[in-house]
């Protein structure tokens, strides 16, 4: 019950809040925000506390929002008398303070209220504030959570407001989505480069959301990049390319990286840069899961950086660095002195730089680490010590150079002064000595010498195993140490009598001669041992040694079951399967799935269609199937059109200018004007068509009828007419598509825009840029291409660069603005290459701009001599224009 | 996302609480206690607690824990550097962030707390836009508020909150423009028993004081930018003009910020501006230990090292330590054996030493480990990589701005072994 002085003070409470003073009531509510704060119960002050909801007092108003949120859940009925408010609110001309009640009205947890909470997110969804809309997509989490039966409606909205295109709606929509829906990726197709394009002016929590999702979308869309790798990485560890996923991928086919792939990997880049660790974690786990393995070496540095950050950051930083660094020890070699334990590192801190220094070491390094591991073995922190000698096993059986080196230094160890170092060397060298069982009679000697002097039991134990084990290497020592063990058997700890009941055997087996009085001794006192472990170990041991006439056959095999060799156990790091998890999730953290984690996928073995993520403008005329050239058939088009010996895989264009250029004014046209653009897309109405977007508007006060293009063409190039347009209204515009068959050549197309009583003559001028189409190959390919289009071929320029046009995006840029060219991904820094065919014929062009600070060499490969040389000229003016 | 939040001091008291979702009982701190009991230091509490149906995520700082409670799966580092940027946040506020100035303030650190997350969502984080949602609170204020009854709480949405610069307002206005920057480096160093460096890196940062009126454009330039080897910049810096020039241009944020951070590898040479000469020892058989400590200052281009603080773990056998320093005071703190000797400045003519004899427990046995010396250390008016600013030019306002650049360089992580 309440203490009456809690209650007189709630009744104060009350009575300031019931006052018409806005002061007592501020006084009051804070009074109350304090005892929430304290999670003390000040529920029974509801009904006058949700009296003020309608303050016109901001702060006041914002004091009751907290507590209403806190408390609606238990007092629903009244909760209810707010709602009316907050649906007055949604209206208010203040995008605030609609976005604030919205946020209130979906926090209130009333099942009552879902289908007014579910009309308040749809109408915010279309809200113009993009601040509401963000709200909006806030309070889709909301409501699921509180009834998942509105996940069908909730969807609807999601997928409205994927398409939004404000960077500040971005990043809590893909949080709505990864909670509500994340199995739907069909709904991020179309928004797949939108939200690339975005990502770096999205705020950066959005950010690592949505980088989340789409490592996990690229790896349902995209193929493996990961096949050709072992020619581009010198030090590839054999294990890691033998894995299955990479032997399934068909070899003979070069590898072309997806256009969209490419993308996210681009724009991703310079978010490294981002002063929020978590963002710089999300990059580098998306390097990690889908980029090329010669690209993953840009993310060390950054990752180390973080390392200088809090000790929590650290912490999960270095839990990543560790499971990458066991695939990959050449990203982190170069930065192994970062890893260097300081004394003053929280202990878990230690052990993970410990997990890293051994995974990194290798032949050339191995003598700094185990120096540097000396000094940790002296260390005032024990644990960390009994570390640091583990670590030193590990090191030793992975490295065979050093195992000798190793085991004097361990056995060095032994007469240590710290128990615990004492009992973990013993239990590395047992575990060293069962890798390379011979030749090691000394150190087993030396063991049983310091054998009285340890007090630890596990150390106890694994010696006595090792006199067991290798008896017969030790045939004077080992049964001198079962008589003393005989003597303290009772007072052992239970590992220790396991084992030397074990011992005893083996000595019985092997030396029963001189032992077999002893065993019996020993066999007899574990016979009424408390522990019923050990009495079960004496009576089955017994069994198998000594023959008698219950024992059967068992015993006959008694030396084969306890003398067999045994398997040396294999040291590995703790963090070597954590790669099953995405690496910086939770789950990775944990090593455990934890709920709500979701599963990266593999990569698909065929990509499914590109096609999809394709944002079209929408076109009156529309064709199904053949519309745009990708994979599946593009065999067909080798055969009948280009000579050419790669295959030329047409892709999608990396950049579509948005100018438009004038075909009629309106003016001359009495009134019909038109604009045509460049789409860049393979024309569906010939191969050899270059396709044309038309706007038709008509800014007459009359309707403009039969508006076609007449048939007679003056210059002979075959032109793909639009449908003739019926007729439009006054003030509308129509946009139309068109082909033109330019014959690889920029003379202008001449013809007739007809409408029902006029004729405008028109023409288009090419610039030879838009003649391409541009193709995907691999750098290998680029260059053998080259190398065979020389001498007339090749045209080249050398010009000066402005500053900011260095940068590679900028250099890419430009030249794809200019001309419809793809992006080859290039391994040096400062070469860019381009490739692309052209329209009608299907020659090869290949361009390479090769940056040699302040100059820049331009090349461009083509038989097209013609086109080469107009091409030459204006990427040189491109490239030397400063500007955007 | 984020469930809930517990505030936890040293002693194991929770403060406060708040709950962006439905109430999760404060019973699910025990499985952090639990943690809290095991770890022998405050510090080894682990990050991540997993519990049967909630994770805990915790970060220390000012010894208070904040304890987030998550339910499902999200990247743990997303969590962690929210809660830093929580406890930024009230520093900013606050001044300080102690258990008493949040609970002085309790009211505002709600306010705070409400806008800075939505549904567990980060919604606000950017201090400028906090600002004006919520103003700080001053004593001035405070009586105002008192006499007026108004209020701390803005009414209009922020404009940052909309614009493409959210992390500067609109409408700033100064009388004196000024803009100060302090570049300061640290360097972090192992040096071994010998005396030789094992590994040298030096950390910097370029913290901003930027007062100016209306939206400023200001571009910075090095006179050496190639020095700078991994950077990471304050979301204002343009990027791409980086990527090209090598120089800085960004609208800045109002007041402080941290503009850049970098990291000079350590490929580069690092200079080492002090060495250590030391003697400790101990004798087998014998209660005694000899201490001796001598420091001097080497590469520190002609500046003075200033604020000089050594300090020492010394090995749990030592009962107490008799010393004589030559200048600054000495303490030792006979139950966490740390040793700590206030040097203060290093004077070249005559070297700061600490000599003397530690004594140890009888009968035991003598240390096998020696302790490691942390030293901390400040060098005005030097960036010990060699950075230099270049220039300062302001574009987009007309008045003439007050500049100021400040170097300096700290001791980091700089620890000497034994």
């Amino acid at each position: 019950m309440l203490s009456p002085w809690f209650l007189c003070r709630n009744e104060d409470l009350k009575e300031m809040l019931e006052s018409n003073k806005e002061s007592l009531k501020l006084e009051a509510m804070k009074r109350i925000v304090g005892l929430i704060a304290k999670g003390k119960n000040a529920s029974e002050l509801f009904p006058a506390v949700v009296k003020n909801v309608a303050s016109k007092n901001i702060e006041l108003k914002k004091l009751v929002y907290v507590y209403l949120v806190r408390y609606a859940e238990e007092q629903q009925d009244l909760a209810l008398l707010s709602i009316s408010t907050f649906q007055r609110a949604l209206k208010d001309p203040n995008q605030l303070i609609r976005a604030s009640a919205l946020r209130v009205l979906s926090s209130i947890r009333v099942p009552i209220i879902v289908p007014i909470m579910m009309l308040a997110i749809k109408e915010a969804a279309t809200d113009l504030s993009p601040y509401v809309r963000k709200t909006a997509a806030h309070a889709i989490q909301k409501l699921y959570s509180l009834d998942p039966d509105q996940k069908e409606h909730l969807i609807e909205v999601i997928e409205k407001l994927l398409k939004d295109k404000s960077t500040l709606v971005a990043g809590s929509v893909v949080m709505a989505f990864e909670e509500v829906c994340p199995d739907r990726i069909d709904l991020i197709h179309k928004n797949y480069r939108k939200l690339c394009n975005l990502l770096v002016d999205v705020e950066e929590w959005g950010q690592v959301v949505i980088i989340h999702m789409l490592t996990r979308y690229a790896r349902t869309q995209f193929v493996s990049p990961w096949r050709e790798d072992a020619v581009f990485d010198e030090n590839s560890a054999k294990a890691f390319y033998d894995s299955e996923e990479e032997r399934r991928v068909d070899q003979s086919k070069p590898y072309i990286m997806d256009p969209d792939h490419r993308l996210l990997l681009r724009n991703t880049k310079p978010l490294l840069q981002s002063r929020n660790t978590a963002v710089v974690m999300a990059v580098s786990q998306l390097y990690w899961h889908l980029a090329p393995k010669h690209e993953l070496s840009i993310i060390t540095k950054s990752l180390v950086r973080l390392l200088r950050s809090h000790r929590e950051v650290q912490y999960i930083v270095l839990q990543n660095i560790a499971t990458m660094s066991i695939q990959r020890k050449g990203m982190f070699e170069p930065f192994m002195k970062s890893f260097y334990v300081r004394s003053t590192d929280a202990t878990h801190i230690k052990t993970l730089k410990l997990e890293i220094l051994t995974n990194l070491a290798n032949e050339a390094n191995i003598s700094t680490i185990l120096r540097e591991f000396q000094t940790y073995v002296k260390s005032q922190d024990k644990a960390f010590a009994a570390a640091t000698i583990q670590a030193i096993g590990c090191c030793a059986t992975n490295i065979s150079e050093v195992t000798d080196t190793c085991l004097n230094g361990l056995v060095l160890l032994l007469s240590n002064r710290d128990e615990t170092v004492v009992a973990e060397s013993v239990v590395v060298i047992k575990k060293l000595l069962q890798t390379q069982p011979s030749q090691h009679s000394d150190i087993i000697k030396h063991m049983a010498k310091l054998f009285d002097n340890i007090t630890v039991p596990m150390a106890r134990a694994s010696i006595l195993w090792l006199m067991g084990e290798y008896c017969e290497h030790v045939p004077k020592i080992a049964p001198d140490v079962l008589r003393k063990m005989a003597k303290t058997f009772t007072d052992e700890e239970d590992i220790v009598k396991l084992q030397i009941v074990n011992l005893a055997a083996k000595l019985y087996l092997t030396n029963s001669k001189q032992t077999k009085l002893l065993t019996q001794y020993i066999l007899n006192l574990g016979k009424y041992d408390q522990n019923y472990d050990i009495r079960d170990r004496t009576r089955f041991i017994r069994q198998l040694i000594v023959p008698n006439e219950k024992s059967g056959a068992l015993s006959k095999y008694a030396r084969r079951i306890l003398m067999a060799p045994k398997p040396a156990p294999v040291l590995q790091s703790a963090f070597k399967d954590r790669d099953r998890f995405q690496l910086g999730t939770l789950s990775h953290t944990l090593n455990s799935q934890a709920s709500g984690y979701l599963e990266l996928s593999d990569w698909p073995a065929v990509a499914p269609d590109q096609s999809v993520r394709n944002v079209e403008v929408v076109e009156p005329v529309r064709l199904p199937c053949i519309y745009l050239v990708f994979k599946d058939n593009v065999k067909n088009f080798d055969a009948v059109s280009w000579p050419v010996c790669v295959s030329l895989q047409a892709s999608s264009p990396v950049f579509v200018p948005e100018t438009s250029h004038e075909l009629l004014h309106r003016m001359t046209g009495k009134g019909l004007s038109a604009q045509y653009r460049f789409t860049r897309q393979p024309c569906i109405y010939g191969n050899s068509m270059v396709s044309l977007q038309l706007t038709l508007s008509n800014s007459t006060d009359q309707a403009l009828e039969n508006i076609h293009i007449s048939e007679k063409s003056s210059t002979g190039q075959n032109i793909h007419r639009f449908n003739a347009i019926e007729r439009l209204e006054p003030q509308a515009s129509v946009t139309v598509s068109m082909g033109v068959d330019f014959n690889d050549s920029t003379q202008a197309a001449n013809f007739q825009l007809c409408t029902k009583e006029d004729e405008f003559s028109v023409s288009i001028q090419p610039a030879v840029g838009e003649l391409l189409l541009p193709i995907t190959m691999s750098e290998a390919d680029f260059t053998k291409e080259q190398g065979k289009l020389v001498g007339m071929n090749e045209s080249s320029a050398t010009i000066t660069m402005t500053p900011e046009n260095v940068s590679s995006q900028s250099v890419n840029r430009k030249v794809v603005s200019v001309a419809n060219l793809g992006v080859i991904p290039s391994g040096q820094e400062n070469i860019y290459r381009f490739s692309g065919k052209t329209v009608s014929s299907g020659s090869l062009v290949l361009v390479s701009v090769v940056l040699k600070d302040p100059d820049a060499v331009i090349t461009i490969n083509t038989e097209k001599t013609v086109m080469g040389s107009m091409l030459l000229r204006q990427v040189k003016t491109a490239l030397t224009n400063s500007g955007p | 996302m984020i469930h809930s939040l517990f505030l936890i001091n040293a002693s194991g008291d929770i403060f406060l609480e708040k709950h962006w979702k439905s109430v999760v009982s404060r019973s699910v701190c025990d499985y952090f206690f639990e943690a809290l009991e095991r770890a022998t230091e405050p510090e080894n509490v682990p990050p991540v607690i997993p519990t049967p149906h909630h994770y805990l995520i915790n970060v220390l700082r000012h010894r208070i824990y904040f304890v987030a409670v998550i339910q499902s799966e999200v990247p743990p580092l997303f969590v962690i550097e929210f809660l830093h940027r929580v406890v930024d946040t009230f520093q900013d506020y606050f001044g300080v962030c102690t258990e008493a100035a949040i609970k002085d303030n309790v009211v505002v650190v709600y306010e705070l707390l409400e806008e800075m997350l939505d549904n567990g969502f980060p919604l606000a984080t950017e201090s400028n836009i906090l600002k004006e949602l919520i103003k700080p609170p001053t004593i001035l204020r405070t009586v105002v508020n008192t006499i007026t009854g108004s209020t701390n709480v803005g009414e209009q949405l922020p404009t940052g909150q909309l614009s493409v610069v959210p992390w500067r307002r609109t409408g700033v206005k100064y009388t004196n423009n000024e803009a100060y920057f302090d570049v300061v480096e640290e360097i972090d160093a192992i040096i071994d028993k010998s005396g030789s460096t094992i590994t040298a890196e030096i950390q910097g940062v370029i913290d901003a004081c930027v007062k100016l009126t209306g939206m400023p454009d200001l571009t910075l330039s090095f006179m050496n930018p190639r020095l700078l080897d991994d950077v990471s910049f304050h979301p204002c810096v343009r990027f791409k003009r980086w990527e090209a020039e090598r120089i800085l241009s960004f609208i800045p944020p109002d007041g402080n910020f941290r503009l850049l951070s970098y990291h000079v590898s350590s490929q580069n040479l690092v200079a080492i501006p002090v060495y250590v000469k030391h003697n400790i020892s101990f004798r087998e058989g014998s209660s005694q230990g000899r201490f001796e400590l001598t420091l001097g200052p080497k590469q520190t281009m002609g500046k003075a090292v200033e604020s000089v603080l050594v300090s020492s773990q010394l090995p749990r056998g030592v009962l107490n330590a008799n010393l004589n320093p030559s200048q600054g005071t000495y303490t030792f703190d006979p139950v966490t054996k740390l040793l700590s000797w206030d040097v203060g400045k290093i004077n070249p003519q005559k070297l700061p030493s600490l000599k003397g004899s530690m004594s140890l427990q009888t009968g035991a046995s003598k240390p096998d480990e020696n302790p490691t010396i942390n030293i901390q250390f400040k060098i005005q008016q030097l960036a010990i990589s060699g950075l230099k600013v270049n220039r300062l030019d302001m574009y987009g306002e007309k008045y003439k701005p007050f500049k100021g650049i400040k170097y300096m360089t700290k001791a980091g992580k700089f620890q000497v072994r034994t």
